[in-house]
């Protein structure tokens, strides 16, 4: 399953980029599974999404928790709890 | 059923003449007896320090549906007659304007209240991030757990005011 993942805020300069198109494995299909695979890409990955900062998750500009499900194609987005207003 | 309510949305760079967008909404909802609105601004003093800059990151096209969600959501709960809401994004100096939620009504409850929730969502489920600059250096502006609080308080009193 092919989908794009963008980074907002902190999370963006933390990582580094601000977007990404990835090829998830066979399995990965949750929030909670793309983020334990993604946190296997090394150290800052690994703090990202297992420290103490909050990452909220969005599919297709809807905020979601962690159990929901992505589809092929789906827009998924990371970023820490917002500040607006 | 009633009229359909006038509902304008913007994220925007640039400034708003408040007076102007007052004007309009009163023009485009002659029905109403009463008129709330709500402007936030950039403090010129950040917890660190004298701040010179707020820059205001978002998503866009998330950040247009998550407003008119709430828009929505205030509408199905109060008898409004109008919204209009204007955030702000880019880089900003002290003192400058973010934001404007303004509401119209027939009588000034639905309008108060309405408008304390849509700051309420706003501050909770749009996509806006704070980067604050100034003489301490630069910081994202970290999510008040109030801010939350403040939000839940709605969901408990389902369509009464926060009190």
């Amino acid at each position: 399953m092919k989908i794009t993942i963008l980074y907002f805020a902190r999370i963006k300069e933390v990582v580094n980029y601000s977007s990404e198109d990835v090829v998830l494995p066979e399995g990965i299909e949750t929030i909670i599974a793309l983020k334990s695979w993604l946190s296997t890409r090394g150290e800052t990955w690994q703090k990202l999404f297992n420290g103490s900062g909050v990452v909220r998750a969005a599919i297709n500009h809807e905020l979601v928790d962690d159990m929901a499900t992505m589809d092929e194609g789906d827009e998924v987005a990371f970023f820490p709890p917002v500040t607006g207003g | 059923m009633s009229a359909p309510v006038y509902l304008k949305i913007s994220v925007q760079p640039e400034d708003f003449d408040t007076g102007a967008e007052l004007q309009q909404l009163k023009a485009a909802t002659p029905q109403a007896g009463a008129l709330v609105n709500f402007i936030g601004m950039v403090r010129d003093l950040s917890a660190d320090g004298k701040l010179d800059e707020m820059v205001i990151e978002h998503y866009p096209g998330m950040t247009e549906a998550a407003l008119q969600r709430i828009a929505e959501q205030a509408c199905q709960r109060w008898p409004l007659l109008g919204i209009r809401l204007i955030h702000r994004v880019g880089s900003l100096a002290a003192q400058a304007q973010i934001v404007l939620v303004a509401t119209t009504s027939l009588h000034r409850q639905a309008a108060f209240e309405a408008c304390a929730f849509m700051m309420d969502y706003l501050k909770t489920e749009a996509p806006f991030w704070k980067k604050e600059i100034g003489d301490f250096g630069e910081r994202w502006v970290e999510a008040r757990a109030t801010d939350e609080h403040a939000k839940q308080q709605w969901q408990k009193n389902n369509g009464k005011s926060p009190t």
